[in-house]
């Protein structure tokens, strides 16, 4: 059977979106029956998506599974979807983190249940549909389509704070978005006046000379909306609040997967479509990741409440993240991605880990605890283990990432004083080793000075089931790194090749209205890679 | 130019008769219906005439356009377009409007004659292309109206949002009166040929632009624009629920749809200068939609918030008006008759939430109050309410981002930037005041003081389900209405 003939990524793109209506459709205290239902869903789905991964062709850059239809005709718009190496691994953690999100919310929601499943099923489609959509438009609504599940999540299953967080996190995602679609819109108009026929097509739009005028201020906008999402300093306020206010799950899928969007967002959009100004702002994104990853890890290390602290640690890793992409080239892209898959996993079962304990004694806060790894061992291994994945131990996945990023960004011929920014990111390592094993010491370790962790329970089986996945994942990522990586090559090596390509036809002024000089051919060149002028 | 009407005239015409003459009947039946029969079926009735009138008019679509009654009229595609919008908002309105008046009380027959009267005249407004025709569709539009924002004879409030739209809206026809004098003395005529023709000959007199000006203000009245925007909350606030939602919906449509004819057609040639009404509008739009976003933002009576959140939508609107004419493949009309249609569905969508909320006695419009935890009471009206905000706010994939989608686009079609990252950041604002209404049915428990229990009413329920049907359609599927508002504004020109 051809996996292309069965509309495999429409089929998961739109699986979860029927789910969330089958469940919509269920009796709402029929509880038992709408996690279960959950469950079966979407590790079918999860099940599903490993044909992806196994009709993956890796020797291409090319979107695979392509799905074409017509849309909106009168404006270009079409249903276009399609993956690559750089979507591809973004999409299985999505659908692989999904069921494990499910399971681990059996009993941490009681209220509302149809509505809760209903959201991450909602949800799924979305993160799904952004990750696949090819067309500028089908990607926008999608982008937009996540916003209102997560908001939801956080407003009606968070903390305390929940409303102030949720709103919070609503108004500043549409910030950045709103400016990005007057600069979609904008790059449409003027791609439909250079060709005579208007397309949302990412492909084509790429193909537009722009101004570098126009450019850099299109790049803002579509930088700030990223930015916000990843979210880098100085706009990660939201992030804490939405982190800490969140129920577990959407915690999971707030840093598993959303965040993940800025980075892929980068990739995928902002710098293909506008390289010239995207090379200007490498140096600031560079400065404002390594700001991220340092300040992210500083604060982290003062934060009183567990979650907090894994939040403000998501600031400092998705700083590496930003860093490998200001690199721009094929080690640091490629650590970058694995990057964004690590920290998935590793930030994921942190969350999930606190949300075992918080789920025991109502309480995150790290005073409140204290030798815990006497009352409960087993906890304390996955626990032990996610931290030292989470500050990139040789051997766990947060490992390969991190050194990758910093090999490649240390190495970079495009970013200017990278050498610098590498020095300065390589102290966020230490530092997060610093705060993770604090933190961990001072929950973990010493007598148990708390009278009511004297009786706490361990892990019973379906917290087994919901944390092992993620463990074997971490040694598995850890120690065969290549299987994922050789699936990134072709397309990151394209990226960068494209990337080059045009600034080299800027450089040698093909294009009108060329700027000074940004990169000298013989270092392009040196990078042994052969560029052609398109 | 003969001077007797053809029979052709009066089958381009059918649609309207169909109305009026149900607006004539109904009256007439209620005198003989017995006092302890209910009033439904006056609704029902008037839906049948609605129904033949919309059957009528899209069986006419795709007619060669043509000029009735002497050039007073026009049946053509836009015409017909903007019949399509009205009729359908009336045939909502007229659903909420048996539910509302079955709960409330005060259930009469000449209720559905007058709204059919002024349905009548909004028909008509979309067809003038004559200043004299068009202020007898307007007047045919605005005294039943009036009517109808006072139908709550005994309530205060009713009487008090009739008067003051009575009295604002009298002082801004004679402003349009005036302009209209002007112009007929410096042009010799009413039509609008005429009028574009003298405009853009020998150049535009100080005469003729003043009264393009006065005219210009008793539109900027009708539409709710800022600096004539004052009534619109008080108005709103006070008048039965359905008849709000008939005014934003209809009444807008309809003023917008002479607005286009008048300005984009007849005094097209003043549109740019120093003087020119192009200008502002830029101001006007900019005004119009912060103003009534900033306001809204502190509203707490939903139906207040839903007035400045018209006013705020009266703003984008006028940004597609300044995109009509530069091109003319009409990219920036077709966007202002596609939002205007989405914008009626969503606010009567909105509106009819907002009834079925509410109880005889209590019509639960204070969001601090017994708004709260309706997420967890009404369930399916909670995610209908849903719909609707989320597509008053622009977020996809709802028709209120494809309008918006398609309003910003045609901005920057002409090159428009500032004034469409205003709008944007305008949306921006508007998401708070919307989200507000989320996080109180969802995310605030309810409280016992006011434990209002929403009403069952079936038709209001289906004038809701076929709202979230349309806004979710045509947010998803917006071809076939695209098309439609091409073609509608390609018969302009």
């Amino acid at each position: 059977m051809n996996l292309q003939d069965i509309h495999l990524l429409s089929l998961l793109t739109f699986l979860p979106l029927l789910g969330a209506l089958i469940i919509a459709l269920l009796p709402g205290e029929e509880k038992g029956m709408i996690r279960l239902f959950s469950m079966v869903w979407t590790s079918l789905i999860f099940v599903l998506s490993l044909g992806l991964l196994a009709g993956f062709r890796s020797g291409t850059a090319e979107m695979q599974f392509v799905e074409v239809m017509e849309w909106i005709p009168q404006f270009g718009i079409g249903y276009r979807v399609g993956v690559d190496g750089i979507s591809l691994l973004i999409i299985m953690l999505t659908t692989f983190l999904t069921p494990i999100v499910v399971l681990s919310a059996f009993s941490a929601v009681e209220k509302g249940v149809k509505g809760f499943f209903f959201s991450i099923l909602f949800l799924e489609t979305g993160m799904i549909g952004t990750l696949v959509a090819t067309d500028v438009f089908l990607f926008y609504i999608f982008w937009e389509l996540m916003l209102i599940p997560m908001y939801f999540l956080i407003g009606i299953w968070g903390g305390d704070k929940r409303i102030y967080a949720a709103v919070k996190f609503f108004i500043y995602t549409m910030v950045g978005s709103l400016l990005m679609l007057v600069a979609l819109i904008y790059l449409y108009v003027v791609h439909g006046e250079q060709f005579g026929k208007t397309t949302t097509d990412l492909l084509e739009l790429t193909k537009t000379a722009l101004p570098v005028q126009a450019q850099i201020l299109m790049f803002a906008a579509f930088a700030l909306a990223f930015a916000i999402k990843v979210p880098m300093w100085p706009f990660h306020t939201w992030l804490p609040d939405a982190h800490t206010e969140a129920p577990t799950a959407g915690s999971v899928i707030l840093a598993g997967v959303l965040l993940k969007l800025g980075t892929y967002g980068f990739l995928r959009f902002a710098i293909p479509l506008f390289p010239v100004a995207a090379h200007y702002a490498m140096p600031i994104l560079a400065a404002l990741a390594v700001v991220g990853i340092i300040y992210g890890a500083l604060v982290a290390m003062v934060q009183k409440d567990v979650k907090r602290l894994v939040a403000y640690s998501s600031v400092s890793h998705l700083g590496f993240c930003m860093l490998g992409i200001a690199a721009m080239n094929v080690q640091a892209l490629e650590g970058s991605i694995y990057q964004m898959l690590n920290h998935g996993i590793s930030t994921g079962a942190l969350f999930l880990i606190v949300g075992v304990i918080y789920e025991r004694r109502h309480t995150r806060l790290i005073s409140e605890f204290g030798g815990l790894s006497k009352v409960i061992p087993a906890f304390a291994a996955f626990f032990m283990i996610t931290t030292l994945s989470s500050i990139g131990l040789p051997g766990l996945n947060g490992f390969v990432g991190e050194f990758m990023i910093l090999l490649g960004s240390f190495r970079s011929e495009s970013l200017p004083y990278a050498q610098v920014f590498t020095i300065l990111a390589s102290t966020g390592v230490l530092l997060g080793a610093i705060y993770m094993l604090w933190m961990f010491q001072r929950v973990m370790f010493g007598e148990v000075t708390n009278e009511k962790n004297k009786d706490l329970k361990d892990l019973n089986l379906r917290e087994y089931f919901v944390l092992v996945p993620l463990i074997l994942m971490m040694f598995f990522m850890g120690l065969y790194p290549n299987y994922f990586l050789r699936k990134m090559d072709a397309s990151v090596e394209n990226l960068v090749k494209i990337y080059n390509a045009k600034l080299v036809a800027r450089t040698a002024g093909v294009l009108p209205d060329s700027p000074k000089p940004m990169v000298k051919l013989s270092e392009l060149e040196r990078d042994g890679r052969k560029i052609v002028i398109p | 130019m003969p001077n007797v009407f053809t029979f052709s005239d009066v089958i381009h015409l059918l649609p309207w008769i169909v109305v009026a003459l149900f607006a004539v009947l109904i009256p007439v039946f209620d005198v003989f219906a017995k006092p302890e029969t209910g009033r439904a079926y006056a609704g029902y009735f008037a839906l049948i005439g609605i129904g033949v009138a919309f059957l009528l008019n899209f069986l006419q679509w795709g007619d060669a356009p043509a000029s009735c009654f002497s050039g007073m009229l026009a049946a053509d595609a836009f015409g017909m377009f903007f019949n399509a919008v009205v009729l359908l908002a009336a045939a909502l309105t007229t659903l909420l409007a048996i539910g509302y008046f079955q709960e409330h009380g005060l259930h009469r027959g000449e209720f559905y004659g007058l709204m059919l009267m002024a349905l009548s005249g909004m028909m008509l407004m979309g067809m003038a292309t004559d200043l004299i025709s068009f202020f007898i569709a307007l007047e045919l539009m605005s005294i039943p109206v009036y009517a109808l924002a006072a139908y709550m004879r005994h309530r205060n409030e009713s009487v008090e949002a009739a008067l003051k739209y009575f009295l604002m809206g009298a002082f801004s026809t004679a402003f349009m009166l005036m302009g209209i004098a002007f112009l007929y003395g410096a042009v010799g005529s009413t039509g609008f040929a005429e009028i574009h023709k003298h405009l853009s000959g020998s150049g535009a007199s100080a005469l003729s632009l003043l009264g393009v000006v006065f005219v210009l203000i008793g539109f900027t009245f009708k539409t709710a624009a800022v600096p004539f925007h004052m009534w619109t909350p008080d108005v709103y606030e006070g008048a039965p629920t359905p008849v709000t939602g008939f005014m934003a919906a209809a009444v807008k449509a309809a003023a917008f749809a002479a607005f286009i004819r008048v300005f984009a057609v007849a005094f097209e040639p003043v549109k740019l200068g120093a003087f020119g009404w192009y200008n502002i509008i830029w101001i006007l739009a900019v005004l119009t939609m912060t103003l009534g976003n900033l306001a809204a933002l502190v509203q707490d009576n939903v139906k207040r918030m839903l007035a400045y959140s018209s006013i705020a939508h009266a703003g984008y609107l006028l940004i597609g008006f300044l995109t009509i004419t530069q091109a003319k493949d009409g990219n920036g009309a077709a966007s202002l008759l596609f939002y205007l249609l989405g914008y009626a569905v969503m606010n009567l969508g909105a509106f009819g939430v907002v009834i079925l909320f509410g109880r005889n006695g209590d019509e639960n419009l204070d969001l601090t109050k017994g708004w709260k935890g309706m997420g967890a009471k009404a369930p399916a009206l909670a995610v209908a309410m849903t719909v609707f905000m989320l597509s008053l706010a622009g977020i996809p994939p709802t028709v209120g981002f494809m309008g918006k989608f398609y309003i910003f686009k045609s901005a920057l079609d002409q090159g428009l930037v500032v004034i469409a990252v205003l709008g944007v950041l305008n949306s921006l604002i508007s998401v708070y005041y919307y989200l507000r209404v989320l996080v109180t049915m969802y995310m605030k428990p309810a409280d016992g003081e006011n434990d209002v229990q929403p009403m069952a009413s079936l038709p209001v329920s289906l004038a809701v389900v076929a709202s979230v049907a349309l806004v979710l359609w045509l947010g998803i599927l917006p071809s076939g209405a695209l098309a439609a508002a091409q073609a509608a504004v390609a018969s302009l020109f």
